[in-house]
């Protein structure tokens, strides 16, 4: 009990504020999402009947929602595969600590000021059918000029690179955080006795990365799943034919501009089921304490 | 190690070109954007570009309200956050402790989307549609907040607060007068994150604001591409830049506090 403080109120009361705010604007919203999955709202009256599990079984039997699920599972598997490798790879060459560093690490951090509609208008301007650089840069050296807007796999794909790009400045500042923890003496103990480069970084770097890596697993995926909305937004509305349809986005459609409360709320709670199982894998995989974890 | 140093400045080039290249296009002139090859020089209309986006969308009204709740939304965090941990960590223990860290972490699990029908619908009730409270309040409650305090005061020696008891000062005195000076490097990124994070939102302004003196800047980058014809990028960019040149600032102030207070997590 060093260094405590007695208090019978105090404590209460400075816990005051934010128990309340998650009180009043988390929980109490997300118990009433809950009950709301359970009926079918109307948008004209307001008024709800209960319908049981039935909003739940249209959203599993629905071609539009399955279609939107896999696109998000293809979305976030893309942003954190390439948004992890990419920046792990320039984190790694940044640890070499070359000369002008501070200034790599500073620069390279830039990006995650960004906002995803920022981020997504920049790309499709990068992007753009007739006057885009990469466009211009592609024809040059393939011949071939795909016009991602009109094409559903091309679109996902330029949507990826956006978001990824967004992430990478968080995720390479974490990284190299993470290598200069690593004991600069087993590295060289494992050069001595012959070890490669390529080697000593499988063997021993990546490993005693391995919680960095995981906490980053965690926070890109909750990013490509609940964070890139304006992203979408702006670049392609979840179109051509709902090849960028994100959950999110879906849900939104649902919410507010169809006004279908009830679906809406049935898919908050599948959203929620997701966040639960990745939180989970948080808390019991990881290992190390992470700062933000 | 040249070849490294290569890679890595050919890297890091990849990485910014695309925030340079929107600079670049928002000085053109709108026929410039279409030449061949690309212009690769500044032109001289940023400033003509950045006006009639001002006027087209309300650019100066939309960056006052995305700053006003971003500084708003990462103070009320950070204030909420340390009294929180302290409350945690510098008290004997207090029935219902647990439960209540417990109320805290779960908001990790509870993103505005997993819950946004019936929030809007709060905000309906409470008659805060189209308000800054409805853009502001909310967000206060922060368990990334919370637990990164918690964390740091917990690496504080006991001696220090037991010192300060001994003498007779209450919790209140040694929290301003000997741990916030202690928490400076976490207290700015703390607010660097959150401002980020405010600054950045889109999906809650969007639905949660109606008229276009409620709007943000995010919702007028939408409102500038938005347009039927082709698009005019010259003026779109110029948008780009007044949105990303504030919060680029804030990050550059900051950045020194965001990465030593990663690299302090970890060593433990």
């Amino acid at each position: 009990m060093e260094g405590r403080f007695p208090g019978r109120i105090l404590p209460y009361a400075l816990l005051f504020p934010s128990i309340a705010v998650i009180a009043v604007f988390l929980l109490v919203p997300a118990v009433e999402a809950l009950r709301l999955s359970f009926f079918e709202v109307s948008p004209f009256t307001g008024h709800g009947t209960f319908v049981g599990l039935a909003n739940f079984g249209e959203l599993v039997s629905s071609e539009i929602y399955r279609h939107s699920l896999k696109v998000t599972l293809l979305f976030a598997v893309g942003v954190v595969a390439l948004g992890l490798a990419g920046s792990l790879a320039v984190a790694v060459l940044a640890s070499l600590r070359l000369p002008g560093f501070g200034v790599y690490r500073a620069v390279l951090l830039w990006p995650y000021a960004l906002s995803p509609a920022v981020a997504g208008t920049i790309w499709a301007l990068l992007f753009d059918p007739s006057t885009g650089p990469v466009t211009v840069l592609l024809r040059a050296v393939t011949g071939l000029s795909p016009n991602w807007m009109m094409d559903g796999t091309y679109a996902l794909a330029v949507t990826v690179v956006a978001a990824t790009w967004k992430m990478l400045g968080f995720n390479i500042v974490f990284f190299l955080a993470g290598l200069q923890a690593v004991p600069q003496e087993l590295r060289e103990a494992a050069q001595v006795d012959g070890a490669g480069a390529v080697r000593v970084f499988w063997r021993i770097t990546f490993p005693i990365l391995s919680p960095v890596t995981f906490f980053l697993f965690v926070m890109n995926s909750l990013y490509a799943f609940f964070e890139v909305f304006g992203l979408i937004d702006v670049m392609t509305q979840g179109g051509p034919g709902g090849a960028t349809e994100i959950l999110v986005y879906r849900l939104y459609q649902d919410a507010f501009i169809s006004a279908r409360w009830g679906i809406a709320s049935a898919q908050s709670i599948l959203l929620f089921v997701m966040v639960g199982v990745l939180t989970l894998l948080q808390f019991r995989l990881a290992g190390r304490r992470v700062v933000y974890a | 190690m040249l070849a490294a140093h290569v890679l890595l400045a050919a890297a890091t080039l990849v990485i910014v070109f695309p925030m340079l290249y929107a600079v670049q296009v928002s000085t053109l002139e709108f026929q410039e954007v279409f030449v061949f090859p690309p212009k690769l020089l500044p032109g001289a209309a940023f400033t003509d570009n950045l006006q009639r986006a001002w006027e087209k969308v309300h650019l100066g009204r939309l960056l006052a309200n995305s700053a006003g709740i971003a500084v708003a939304v990462a103070l009320g965090k950070t204030c909420l956050s340390v009294l929180a941990a302290f409350a945690f960590t510098y008290f004997r223990d207090f029935p219902g402790k647990t439960l209540l860290f417990v109320a805290i972490l779960v908001t990790h699990m509870l993103p505005l989307p997993v819950r946004i029908v019936p929030t809007f619908q709060l905000m309906h009730d409470f008659g805060w549609v189209n308000s800054y409270q409805a853009l502001t309040v909310p967000f206060f409650a922060s368990a990334t907040g919370t637990l990164l305090f918690r964390q740091f005061f917990l690496t504080i020696p006991p001696a220090l607060s037991e010192a300060a008891r001994v003498d007779g000062a209450g919790p209140l005195r040694f929290l301003v007068r000997i741990l916030l000076p202690l928490s400076l490097n976490n207290l700015a990124a703390l607010f660097l994150v959150e401002f980020l994070y405010m600054w950045n939102e889109y999906l809650w302004p969007l639905i949660v604001t109606t008229s276009d003196e409620m709007r943000v800047v995010q919702i007028g980058i939408k409102m500038l591409v938005a347009t039927d014809a082709q698009a005019e990028w010259n003026l779109i960019m110029a948008g780009v830049v007044a949105a990303m040149v504030p919060p680029l600032l804030v990050l550059l102030a900051l950045q020194r506090s965001f990465v030593r207070s990663i690299s302090l997590g970890q060593e433990k």
